[in-house]
């Protein structure tokens, strides 16, 4: 699903992000990508998202040589990645409908399926009944919440997470981790970018850590998800 | 089909609510653009109220022919039927000179001094019509040439040195439109592109949000577009109704000016015709200055 084959990735201020990347994430896997601020997490990420490439190697994403996409085509790459941001980056001034319903209209999907479509999102991510209301008339950890309904509402193989809950509470973020697994569950790809050692601890799926743009570990998961509810009141 | 139309028609309404949203300053740059049109508007309507007042050129090139002193009224006759025989002539009008001293009579406000004439001292005459694809200045010379060679015949007026003038000055005024118009279109679309790229770089966010979930450039252009559109829309309606402004206040005293000559001439408006090119100028003009700005701006927006 996911596959980086020796990828480096250098800006033009000469700064190398990733060196000699390799690493593959199956369909249907879910893991976190960790280490420290500038080890290289988002630039990881934004060449998933195709919004750099690579500057040498290559990165297969859903069968895609990533590096060999035309830009006329990266809109249509971008539809089958969900991805959800640590700054939500929700439109303040269009209702929580109109945000999550973007990608929808974008791939022209007629209007009754969109309205059916965002409710389950907003159902899913339980803000059912909030369609009308502005981002802003939210609390943070409902935004990020309308955040991943957006990510996900046109079913996208992929999705994923650059510090999603880097703005939440331990208890909101677990919450928002209960969501991506709930995704999970059914066959979407997660890749989740945080340092939050609490969350990790909590939810014991496959690491990939970076340091210095380079990968040194890769471990799988040890244990099974426990019930969000269960860790919720272990917190 | 149906929910691209309908996805269409929500941006164009959306387009027109953000335009809503900022009333001022929609109604500032939509004010600069109804001016610029206005003003070859009003150009064109010099030249269309020029033409109307002076006539329509067939009848500017009308010959008038003049008969020697005596002739019979049975050979004015027999040369207005001779000369209607011509291919190059429409119509032939006869005037006797009893009917010219009428005439001069009731026209001139000389009708005293007329009466105290012993005779007529005015010549028999006809006024020759060409026809249209002869009506040219070297032709009618030609046609002059001709007709002064028949033996009844005193004088052929042909003036058409104040038709060549004029025709050469209204040809300069609508040169001068066409390059008037030329110039503000393109500052209709200098307008239209800086307000665009003051939108684009306030929507900055929305248009990588945008980008990011998949939209194509075409898509996040569409919305930059119908603003142009109607900011063209917008103008072009201005443009008239100025337009109309300068008609109705100068439609009073032009009519004045025009009966002190005699003349039923009123100043015409803008016709259908002018004011649905109008409008399409205006739509074009923003749509293309939308266009050449959200190309240019847009491509330079990427997601980070």
């Amino acid at each position: 699903m996911i596959r980086f084959d020796h990828v480096f990735k250098r800006y033009p201020n000469g700064r190398e992000a990733l060196s000699d990347l390799s690493v593959e994430l199956g369909s249907g896997e879910i893991a976190f990508l960790t280490g420290h601020s500038g080890a290289g997490k988002s630039s990881l990420l934004k060449l998933i998202a195709l919004i750099e490439r690579p500057s040498r190697g290559q990165l297969i994403v859903n069968g895609q040589n990533v590096g060999a996409v035309p830009r006329s085509k990266i809109p249509a790459y971008r539809r089958q990645i969900g991805v959800v941001f640590q700054d939500h980056k929700l439109l303040h001034d269009r209702t929580i409908f109109d945000n999550v319903a973007l990608p929808l209209i974008i791939a022209g999907v007629g209007t009754k399926e969109i309205g059916r479509r965002v409710r389950a999102s907003l159902d899913q991510v339980g803000l059912l009944g909030r369609e009308l209301s502005r981002p802003l008339e939210l609390s943070t950890g409902e935004q990020q919440r309308v955040g991943i309904a957006r990510a996900v509402v046109s079913k996208p193989p992929i999705l994923i997470a650059d510090e999603p809950t880097g703005n939440l509470d331990p208890d909101l973020s677990l919450e928002v981790m209960s969501i991506f697994r709930r995704f999970n569950e059914v066959g979407v790809t997660v890749l989740i970018a945080s340092h939050d050692l609490y969350l990790l601890e909590q939810f014991p799926v496959r690491r990939i850590r970076l340091e210095g743009g380079r990968i040194v570990e890769s471990a799988a998961g040890t244990e099974r998800f426990l019930d969000p509810a269960s860790l919720m009141e272990r917190h | 089909m149906g929910a691209w139309i309908t996805r269409h028609l929500q941006t164009l309404v959306g387009a027109l609510g953000r335009l809503a949203q900022h009333k001022l300053a929609t109604l500032l740059t939509t004010l600069v653009i109804g001016i610029a049109l206005a003003l070859p508007a009003c150009l064109h309507l010099v030249i269309v109220n020029a033409q109307i007042a002076t006539g329509n050129w067939n009848r500017a090139v009308d010959m008038s022919v003049y008969l020697k002193i005596p002739t019979s009224v049975d050979e004015l006759r027999r040369v207005a039927e001779r000369l209607r025989q011509r291919r190059d002539v429409a119509d032939v009008e006869v005037l006797t000179a009893d009917d010219a001293l009428k005439e001069f009579r009731r026209d001139s406000g000389f009708g005293p001094a007329i009466d105290a004439l012993t005779s007529n001292p005015l010549p028999h005459s006809l006024v020759l019509h060409p026809k249209a694809e002869y009506a040219t200045a070297a032709h009618m010379e030609e046609l002059a040439r001709d007709i002064r060679e028949l033996p009844s015949v005193e004088i052929v007026q042909l003036d058409t040195a104040w038709v060549n003038r004029l025709q050469a000055i209204l040809e300069a005024v609508r040169r001068a439109v066409i390059l008037t118009a030329a110039f503000l279109a393109i500052g209709v679309m200098a307008i239209v592109g800086n307000t665009i790229r003051l939108d684009i770089q306030n929507r900055r966010a929305e248009i990588e949000v945008t980008k990011l979930v998949g939209g194509s450039d075409a898509f996040v252009r569409r919305p930059f577009l119908y603003s142009g559109v109607w900011y063209g829309i917008g103008g072009a309606l201005i443009a008239w109704i100025l337009t109309a402004i300068v008609v109705g206040a100068l439609r009073d005293p032009i009519s004045r000016i025009a009966g002190l000559y005699g003349s039923g001439f009123r100043i015409a408006g803008l016709g259908v015709d002018p004011t649905l090119i109008l409008l399409g100028s205006g739509v074009v003009l923003g749509w293309l200055g939308s266009y050449i700005a959200a190309n240019r701006h847009l491509r330079q927006i990427e997601p980070s």
